[in-house]
């Protein structure tokens, strides 16, 4: 297929490789930050690509993993609301709320339905007038802009059943806390979705403040080999500074248009990541022209939350703590009935660790 | 407007009897009295038995329909269990208010793939519902089918050995994308089409010589990657994978690329693993490749000894990594 197989080749796959196993002269670990890599990292097998002192830790990348428990709380309860149509993306039916997963909620009745983009929640709402759609917006600096986009439709149409229960969140500042937190890596493999709308200015400041070498990358095989063989060859000069290897899609501005569209829409906010906690300026709040678009508008009984016994998913997310280092691996906790967030989506460490190493 | 399915097409009245004589006993070929069961014979004491309900969404898509795939589905799973299919039952749970033109079309798709695969269906049951009690059409089919003794290992695994290889009849997924494809409303480049078909007259020329075959499953739901984890659950072996041996539709590896899924783990409904003995590999894939249904045919990997039954995918890229079992539902990435 074009523009994929050409990332995918075997012999420069071997070739970098190599270069790599030439060049890393000491140990290494690099955290990747976005859900999609960990998935390409296990799914094309990377890891076995690589000496054994480069090690690749996933951070706080999975934007359902990082949803906190009382969101998923929120929309089951909005959900079984009378006239409420909770509109959703397909990774957050199985994440577990306190009481129960959305995909709990339909079975006991509750309108729940899958979209593929806030759009399409948009379109519910137009569809079905006499309903209030709430969409759950999650996701980082990638689904963000069509959030804004879409809310500044409903507000130009003047749509009043469309409500958004926004959990959007931005990822430097993440990136900046597992630094504070004392998170021991070498390096940033950037993530390269999140750059094509920020640009890679917005990771300046990690070899700035933090002297640590930083590389925005894409998803491919050769992507990923090469950022690792860029991040290497900063730290051997130390040389830290944010390298693009994702140049066919990334930039240093990045998106202007798209960064205008949430910039109209949101400001930051305070949030609370799942396992992170609250971090400061992390998250998006709708401004006050937009505000009546807030679904926090409906008051919902949240109940008491509690965390599942010995679920280490705040440790995993913060590259502390490796999946298997959790008691509940693999044994209370698998795919099919999940503890913990980082187990739910197939980017999520944990299922990625599942499905792609060994395990009894 | 055309007429309409309403609750007394499933009373058992005059309209029953019109509607089962007028659309399925005709359409059928079932000529004789009305009994309450089908009396047949069978040239064996052996025979595999199966059933299976559809309830797809939609009803209609490009390469097939429910009915199609009622009657193939089963078919299917009576083949690959080594029988020769003979018989199928047709149960209908319809929605007061489906249009009878629709029934008709689905019925007239089951008359013809019932002959084209050369089984005949000979009973069946119409019960109509009220308006949101079920969703249109929902269709169960049963099918009998004998097996001869040198058969009888197919369906266990239990001939697998070290070396076996293992054969598909073409690209996993085809059903899969078609109908995530037709629901949301995607186009492609180049039509994409379900691979729904009856591979009865496939898997008689693949068992030609019953020894050489240990085993065969037809690629349904949770797709390739399911069937080989079964498989290696069942008999303990391990099994390697090449994944640039698998052949895969461009259409089905774009969508897979933007929605986050893995080809492997997509339905199909007229695909086949094989497991033969790697000294008679070749010659079953000369087989097939003369067959319809089998000129997309290949080797994909081998069984292997001690993997203590697990899949290993040898990717593209020189890595490799376990083939796990898919789980859950299809869930399109979201970033």
């Amino acid at each position: 297929m074009k523009y994929v197989d050409e990332f995918r080749n075997r012999r420069h796959i071997a070739v970098l490789a190599e270069l790599i196993a030439k060049e890393a002269t000491r140990d290494y670990t690099f955290m990747e930050v976005c859900g999609g890599h960990t998935a390409a990292i296990h799914r094309f097998g990377i890891p076995s690509l690589l000496p054994p002192h480069v090690r690749l830790i996933s951070g706080p990348g999975c934007p359902v993993c990082v949803t906190s428990a009382r969101h998923i709380d929120a929309l089951t309860a909005l959900a079984s609301g009378e006239d409420m149509t909770v509109a959703l993306f397909g990774d957050l039916m199985r994440v577990p709320g306190t009481l129960m997963t959305p995909a709990e909620a339909r079975a006991e009745g509750a309108d729940v339905r899958l979209v593929l983009s806030a759009h399409e929640a948009l379109e519910l709402a137009r569809l079905n007038p006499e309903r209030k759609v709430v969409f759950s917006a999650i996701g980082f600096e990638t689904t963000a802009p069509g959030t804004a986009v879409t809310v500044m439709q409903a507000y130009s149409e003047g749509i009043d059943n469309f409500f958004v229960l926004n959990a959007h969140k931005v990822m430097p500042p993440a990136m900046e806390v597992i630094l504070r937190e004392g998170t021991q890596i070498d390096g940033f493999i950037c993530p390269g979705h999140v750059a094509v709308i920020t640009g890679s200015a917005a990771f300046e400041f990690i070899p700035r403040k933090y002297g640590l070498a930083c590389v925005v990358t894409g998803f491919e095989p050769t992507d990923i080999l090469s950022a690792v063989m860029m991040l290497i060859r900063q730290v051997n000069r130390s040389r830290p500074s944010v390298e693009i290897q994702y140049r066919r899609a990334v930039s240093v501005a990045g998106n202007i248009k798209a960064q205008g569209y949430m910039n109209e829409v949101f400001e930051p906010a305070d949030v609370e990541w799942r396992g992170l906690g609250v971090i400061p300026l992390s998250g998006l709040r709708l401004r006050d022209t937009y505000r009546h678009f807030d679904a926090a508008v409906f008051p919902v009984y949240l109940p008491e939350s509690a965390r599942p016994n010995g679920c280490i998913c705040g440790d995993i997310l913060r590259g502390v703590s490796r999946p298997p280092d959790c008691e509940l691996f693999a044994s209370l906790c698998t795919p099919d009935h999940p503890e913990g967030a980082c187990m739910v989506s197939d980017e999520g460490s944990c299922n990625t660790w599942y499905k792609y190493h060994s395990h009894e | 407007m055309s007429e309409k399915i309403t609750l007394s097409h499933g009373s058992g009245g005059r309209q029953a009897q019109a509607l089962i004589r007028d659309h399925f006993a005709a359409r059928f070929g079932m000529t004789g009295p009305m009994t309450d069961s089908a009396l047949l014979a069978v040239p064996s004491s052996r025979i595999a038995f199966t059933t299976d309900s559809y309830v797809i969404d939609p009803l209609f898509f490009p390469g097939g329909n429910i009915g199609k795939l009622a009657v193939c589905g089963t078919v299917n799973d009576l083949a690959v269990s080594g029988a020769v299919p003979m018989y199928l039952s047709a149960a209908f749970i319809i929605e007061e208010g489906f249009e009878i033109d629709q029934l008709a079309l689905i019925v007239s798709s089951m008359a013809d793939e019932a002959e084209a695969a050369g089984v005949r269906i000979v009973t069946g049951d119409t019960k109509v519902v009220e308006r949101g009690k079920c969703d249109r059409i929902f269709i169960n089919t049963a099918g009998v089918g004998v097996l001869s003794e040198e058969l009888m290992h197919i369906s266990s695994g239990s001939s697998v050995r070290e070396g076996d290889r293992l054969i598909i009849n073409g690209p996993p997924g085809d059903h899969a994308v078609t109908i995530l494809a037709s629901r949301r409303n995607l186009s492609f480049d180049t039509p994409m089409r379900s691979d729904c078909a009856s591979l009865n007259h496939l898997i008689r020329k693949v068992v030609e010589r019953p020894s050489a075959v240990h085993f065969m499953r037809d690629l349904t739901r949770g797709g390739l990657a399911a069937v080989l984890n079964e498989l290696a659950g069942m008999t303990r072996c391990g099994i390697t994978v090449d994944e640039s041996s698998v052949p895969v539709e461009e259409a089905v590896r774009g969508l897979c690329e933007i929605l986050g899924f893995d080809p492997l783990t997509l339905a199909s409904e007229g695909r086949v693993l094989i497991v033969a003995a790697a000294d008679e590999a070749d010659a079953i894939v000369e087989r097939m490749h003369t067959d319809h249904q089998g000129r997309g045919t290949a080797i994909i990997g081998v069984i292997t000894a001690g993997g203590d039954g697990r899949v290993i995918l040898k990717s593209t890229t020189g890595g490799s990594r376990f083939l796990e079992m898919p789980s859950g539902q299809l869930l399109p990435r979201i970033c």
